[in-house]
């Protein structure tokens, strides 16, 4: 009923046996039998970090936005926004730690495309959430499909955010098709329901040949569609900004700045995750090695492109420094914030772009540290460009309360915020725990082609 | 009697037959947000700031406060103190919003709360505003606030019809903004702060009439002419926001620039 049928009787390499794919399998399918007690302390965490945001939202909404938040007329947008464009960045994680790397034949993807999938659907389903949140009238939501104006890039954005969406659910529920039948017929000590799941969900998969056509020929235009639907929710989420007159937002450059800084933290985030599967469900020989070095050297590439992208954005207009300018750039490089600054350049961009270079830095341990490091730099970074250059518009901010000049997020601000990231990782570590987090057959697919990278990788 | 139809016919009626229509609370709102989205026909406003007579007076902006049921840190206009270089002088500047004939503001709205009428003027519909806030992200004369907690009077005008002409009553969690006191002007009256203007700063009018009226001595002059004589300019042109408030340069102002727009509204 499962995979095995499928296999040509022609391989390249004799690498792959069925026993070999039996291994596999219940390597992979480990994790859904059973979760340790330090699982459930996880889930637990994560559901009560998740729970105490609901509870801050709800506070937020019932007191008042005035005395809950720190945000005012001038900075309008506060953490929720830059919150909202960090989980954006790591939704790309389907497109460039797998849709890219599986259309050019980086074989290396195979293991890692589904953890990047289910990345993408977490963040970019708490993304939508962030949106809403920092909504005056919530209950005013549904205007926007009745009176909406496609003239409005908060309009794209909504259409682009659930067009992902729905990208990301068929990209990762498709491939797991055969996966699900795997489950279905070889996990049998699971509640009723969740065998039920399976068998709903394999949408009656026999493995038959003209099955498997049909599912990689989906997969395949799947995987091409969701590059530009990406970089096009990437760029909608830049012009959110570029499209106003403010002059540290007015820029031609923002578009394409924000897609180099996704792909560093998608890098980042994946391997943060491969980290941790690998580590917890003993997942080593699948996720190898050769995968952190792999990453290490895309963290580096692209690391240098995001560096390449700040340079522009920051230099050029320092370089001129004019009236516009000036009172935010010096602010950042010299001013009030400028050790803030400073550090998130060292750990989000100079870190990144050089630190992996070294071979024995490219080792999980290591490497996921560095990881670390930049997606924490990461989140600043949006905060960064969000933030600070509110406090500099045009004309003087003048007769307002004192406090209005200068933005601190809340408690309840932070504790929300908390919860969309706590989210993101209670839905990535749920369908871990529901589904195989590494696509059997892909794996086994790759193995039986025997691609040269994988079978020669020292 | 005679009556005039809305078809614009007059019409002889016994006066037994006329009864006078009293209108439910939603059909005068209904009747208010059309008139409202509407504008007044023919009619292009513009407002002049004449900077020479800015003494800071602040009673444009208490006027308008007081109208628009707004908390004393809530600005539809505000002057400001203006200095552009260490060794020009200083001077007050009052801003209402610019009315601009490009409005990033109106560009920007998902769902039409804000928008440009035919006579020229920018208006929030707070009815429909979702509480984004990107019209605040798009102004870059930071003429726009935000209902951050409960309106000042909420719960006295609670029973108030909506009229998006005076954006009054003020709803929370939903964007103000200066409406050239639209309702003033369907009256035939100046702006709440053209009028309590006690120095004969603002001229206030109609394009294309071409004439302006100066709020403090009545006094009625070409509006070209005007403009034409005092080297009038826009703020930040440069945007091509195309700004419908037209400012007269602060040339000899025969006061002292007295410091003190900082004491004003600083209070949390």
């Amino acid at each position: 009923m499962s995979e095995e049928k499928n296999i040509p009787e022609s391989t390249k390499y004799e690498t792959f046996t069925q026993k070999e794919y039996m291994i596999m399998k219940d390597d992979l399918l480990r994790p859904i039998e059973k979760t340790g007690i330090g699982g459930k302390i996880w889930i637990a965490f994560l559901t009560a970090v998740f729970f105490a945001g609901v509870v801050a939202y709800y506070l937020q909404e019932s007191r008042g936005k005035s005395v809950t938040t720190g945000l005012s007329d001038y900075t309008m947008w506060g953490v929720y926004i830059s919150n909202f464009l960090f989980l954006v960045a790591l939704s790309l994680s389907s497109v460039f730690m797998s849709a890219i790397l599986k259309l050019t034949h980086f074989e290396w993807y195979r293991p890692l495309s589904r953890i990047a999938d289910v990345i993408s659907l977490s963040s970019i389903s708490m993304a939508g959430i962030c949106i809403m949140i920092s909504m005056g009238r919530p209950d005013r939501l549904h205007y926007l499909f009745l009176h909406g104006r496609i003239q409005s890039p908060i309009v794209w954005d909504i259409i682009v955010v659930i067009t992902y969406f729905v990208a990301c659910v068929l990209m990762l529920f498709v491939a797991l098709i055969p996966s699900l039948s795997t489950c279905k017929n070889h996990l049998h000590n699971l509640p009723k329901w969740q065998l039920k799941m399976y068998d709903i969900l394999s949408f009656g998969w026999k493995g038959t040949a003209e099955q498997w056509k049909i599912l990689k020929r989906t997969v395949f235009i799947l995987t091409v569609l969701v590059i530009p639907l990406g970089i096009a929710l990437r760029t909608v989420s830049a012009w959110l900004f570029s499209t106003t007159l403010r002059p540290e937002w007015d820029s031609t450059n923002f578009g394409a700045y924000f897609v180099s800084g996704s792909a560093l933290l998608t890098v980042a985030v994946m391997i943060i995750a491969v980290y941790a599967f690998r580590k917890i469900y003993s997942l080593q020989s699948y996720l190898t090695n050769m995968h952190f070095d792999k990453m290490g050297q895309a963290m580096v590439l692209m690391g240098l492109i995001y560096a390449y992208f700040n340079i522009n954005e920051y230099l050029v207009p320092a370089y001129k420094m004019s009236g516009l300018h000036a009172n935010h750039l010096l602010n950042l490089f010299v001013g009030e914030n400028a050790l803030f600054y400073w550090l998130v350049v060292l750990f989000g961009i100079v870190v990144p772009s050089v630190l992996p270079m070294f071979k024995k830095l490219r080792k999980p341990f290591p490497l996921t540290l560095i990881a670390v490091a930049v997606l924490i730099a990461g989140w600043f970074k949006f905060y960064l460009i969000v933030i600070p250059g509110l406090s500099h518009p045009l004309l003087p901010v003048q007769d307002v309360p004192a406090s209005w000049s200068h933005y601190t997020p809340s408690l309840i601000e932070m504790s929300i915020v908390s919860a969309t990231i706590a989210g993101t990782m209670l839905l990535v570590t749920l369908f871990s725990k529901y589904f195989p987090i590494i696509s059997v057959w892909e794996v086994a697919e790759g193995k039986l082609e025997g691609k040269e990278e994988i079978i020669n990788y020292k | 009697m005679r009556v005039l139809t809305a078809e614009n016919e007059l019409v002889e009626i016994e006066r037994s037959a006329a009864k006078s229509i009293i209108k439910t609370p939603a059909e005068n709102f209904t009747y208010l947000q059309k008139q409202g989205r509407d504008g007044l026909a023919g009619r292009r406003f513009v407002m002049v700031v004449d900077l020479s007579k800015c003494r800071n007076a602040r009673k444009c902006m208490n006027a308008c406060q007081e109208a628009h049921h707004l908390r004393p840190e809530q600005h539809h206009i505000n002057v400001l103190k203006m200095q552009e270089t260490e060794n020009t002088p200083a001077y007050y500047m009052p801003k209402p919003c610019q009315h601009c004939d490009n409005p990033p503001c109106t560009a920007v709205c998902p769902v039409d709360a804000t928008f440009k009428r035919q006579d020229g003027i920018v208006l929030i519909d707070n009815e429909r505003c979702i509480g984004c806030r990107f019209c605040i992200a798009a102004c870059p004369y930071s003429a726009r606030v935000f209902n951050w907690a409960e309106p000042l009077h909420s719960h006295e005008d609670e029973n108030l019809t909506y009229n998006v002409e005076l954006n009054v009553p003020q709803r929370k969690g939903t964007i103000s903004k200066c409406l050239f006191s639209a309702d003033r002007l369907r009256e035939g009256k100046l702006p709440y702060c053209v009028s309590a203007c006690p120095n004969g700063v603002y001229w206030f009018g109609d394009e294309n009439e071409d004439a302006v009226t100066n709020g403090t001595t009545k006094e009625t002059v070409r509006f070209k002419k005007l403009l034409e004589d005092n080297g009038a300019y826009t703020l930040m042109p440069e945007l091509g926001t195309k700004p419908r408030v037209y400012y007269l340069p602060p040339v000899k102002r025969d006061f002292p620039f007295e410091d003190a727009t900082e004491a004003h509204n600083t209070k949390e």
